[in-house]
């Protein structure tokens, strides 16, 4: 038997390495192969478009109209334009809020949920729904319970005598910033919630049987056991929130397209606004570019910030 | 960062039936704590924001089965319980409407991108983990910072691109850029899963003979079902939510995904038909919602999955 295997392949002459054979073999080409509808993508739809986005900022494109090239001029006609700015103090101020209450509501529901409970499986799932809906389709829920005459929150309060006129949600300056912040943080806890809930169980309960042992108040053991040990998860978990916070486009847009009087838009609906609607795209552009300094110092401040503590413990598992 | 939870790794299903994997099955601590305590530090707040939380559903699903009469009159009817429900939002919704239409839109919409998309991510995430060309790295990096690009600093250059690649206005325009999406995020999480594959299998598969494409079709995918579902139901989500780049994209009633067609075709001048609005968004979402009944554990471990990495 073995003899006939091997006398029948020492007939077969070894072949030499074709290029056809490096091509599939060597690991440099069949990593180019296995990269190709990944990079195809990623090129043409996502660094082509940033690219030209950045370009058309420079240009005074139209909708419908390639543009020529008009140096600063859009950054400068922003400078001067107040609604701009306007939307600048928005998007920080809406970035800022949502973000902070988002974790604070978002650890204290993670922190509950980490407890002995009964049907703590059902309670988690059902936690996650609001993320699970799509965005629009809440914001809509939403801009039916904010409604200014057939609010049910209006009619509650009214019932029980705290109010006298029905609240004006999406139409007062103050008070639609307010709500929408509301409709983002409603979004965005059952996210960090759970997510942080990950981070939780990973947590040894041995740590707190000896901390309690030795006479740690509750406040202590979440301040120096919890706290320390979930700081790289939140890190993460709040570097993507303040990402998605200071993009967000879809509740502003459905709940009150910028109004009143511009009080909520935020640099993305505005540029929405400025580029597709108006049709000037290179001023469009130029708003969208100017959102990435202040994306990018967002990443930097929420995530450096939050790791700090790991550094100075001496960690080096970065 | 990376390391912080992969040396433990977080079992999802353990996330949301809360054994802790490090707890044992005595009560812990929580001996400590009285009920009455308990009422107040825990059930109180815990019933409070799950309130918060459900109650836009509540209402959703009860504004689009209450009469006309009854939505608009809060004070002859109570508010909060209709004992006349009716099928007439939903029925106008489904035949009087272009919903059914919508409906398929974002279904082929979302189907053909995610298929695109784990296809695209299957193929680069085994790659950058298990054939490790030169720059694997530097490649899994860029890939990440293209996850955190946002649609709204792209879809205004994104629109000029898709009118001169002709897509304008067609369903390929959703299909061909939703990836850009969905790729970063599910090679990310694809790369986690291939990464617990033992390299021995893989090297047993090569001292037999088997090619790469073998060993990625007959060794690796099949223990990575779990992963492959996850990014499955997540691309699937985060198309079904996507709304900028259908907004931007599509113009013609008929190819709007279901998001887009609510807010703009739906909503018709100053008589805003609740009842309707409420049902379409209603069974808007409750494919996602079936689908996440069936699927929680992968919902959390696509999520805890992009985080830890």
């Amino acid at each position: 038997m073995a003899d006939i295997a091997l006398k029948s392949s020492a007939k077969i002459p070894p072949r030499d390495v074709t290029a056809w054979d490096q091509l599939k073999t060597n690991h440099n080409w069949l990593g180019l192969w296995f990269m190709l509808p990944t990079a195809a993508f990623l090129i043409l739809f996502l660094a082509y478009p940033l690219g030209l986005g950045i370009w058309l900022s420079f240009t005074d494109a139209r909708l419908g109209r390639a543009g020529e090239f008009i140096g600063i001029e859009n950054y400068e006609f922003l400078k001067e334009d107040s609604t701009f700015w306007l939307s600048v103090f928005n998007t920080l101020l809406y970035t800022s809020v949502a973000s902070t209450i988002k974790f604070a509501v978002g650890l204290y529901l993670a922190l509950l949920l980490n407890e002995r409970l009964p049907f703590k499986a059902i309670i988690r799932a059902v936690v996650l729904i609001p993320f699970i809906v799509p965005t629009v389709l809440s914001a809509i829920a939403f801009w039916w319970l904010f409604d200014p005459q057939f609010s049910i929150i209006s009619w509650s309060l009214k019932k029980m005598h705290l109010i006298t006129t029905n609240i004006d949600f999406l139409g007062d300056v103050w008070n639609a910033r307010w709500s929408v912040i509301f409709a983002n943080v409603w979004r965005g806890v059952p996210f960090v919630a759970i997510t942080l809930l990950a981070g939780l169980q990973t947590v040894s309960p041995s740590l707190y049987e000896a901390a309690t042992i030795d006479g740690a108040t509750n406040w202590q053991r979440f301040r120096y056991i919890t706290y320390p040990l979930l700081t790289p998860i939140i890190a993460v978990v709040m570097t993507f929130s303040v990402l998605f916070t200071f993009t967000d486009f879809q509740l502003i847009w459905v709940m009150t397209r910028g109004g009143p009087v511009n009080a909520t838009h935020l640099m993305a609906t505005f540029s929405y606004q400025r580029a597709i609607m108006s049709g000037y795209l290179g001023e469009g552009a130029a708003i969208s570019t100017a959102m990435i300094p202040f994306l990018l110092g967002a990443i930097l401040v929420s995530w450096f910030g939050l790791q700090r503590r790991k550094w100075q413990q001496g960690e080096s598992n970065d | 960062m990376t390391d912080a939870l992969a040396g433990k790794v977080v079992d999802p299903k353990a996330v949301l039936t809360g054994s802790a994997p490090l707890a044992d099955e005595t009560e812990g601590m929580s001996y400590l704590q009285s009920l009455p305590h308990r009422l107040v530090t825990l059930y109180l707040p815990l019933s409070v924001i799950l309130f918060v939380l459900l109650f836009p559903f509540y209402w959703m699903a009860l504004t689009s089965i209450k009469p006309d009469e009854q939505l608009l009159d809060l004070d002859t009817y109570s508010p909060f319980w209709t004992w006349n429900p009716t099928l007439k939002h939903i029925y106008k919704l489904l035949f009087e409407t272009d919903y059914p239409i919508w409906l398929w839109n974002t279904m082929l919409v979302a189907v053909c991108a995610t298929a695109l998309s784990i296809l695209a991510s299957v193929l680069a995430a085994y790659a950058i983990v298990r054939l490790r060309y030169k720059g694997a790295q530097w490649v899994g990096g860029a890939i990440f910072l293209a996850y955190l690009v946002p649609p709204s600093i792209l879809f205004i250059p994104l629109s000029t691109v898709v009118f001169q690649y002709g897509l304008f206005d067609t369903p390929f325009a959703l299909i061909l850029t939703y990836p850009t999406i969905l790729i970063p995020f599910s090679t990310w999480l694809l790369m986690g899963y291939f990464k617990t594959i033992p390299f021995e299998l893989e090297e047993c598969a090569l001292i037999d003979g088997a090619s790469r494409w073998q060993i990625l079709t007959r060794i690796v995918l099949p223990l990575a079902v779990p992963g492959l579902i996850s990014a499955f139901i997540f691309c699937f989500t985060l198309c079904w939510n996507e709304f900028i780049y259908a907004l931007t994209f599509i113009s013609s009633v008929k190819y709007k995904t279901v998001p887009v067609a609510i807010v703009t075709a739906l909503v018709d001048g100053d008589i805003y038909r609740w009842g309707s609005l409420m049902a379409g968004a209603m069974i808007g979402s409750l494919p996602l919602v079936i689908l996440y009944a069936f699927f929680v554990e992968h919902y959390v471990s696509a999520m805890t999955g992009a985080v830890k990495e």
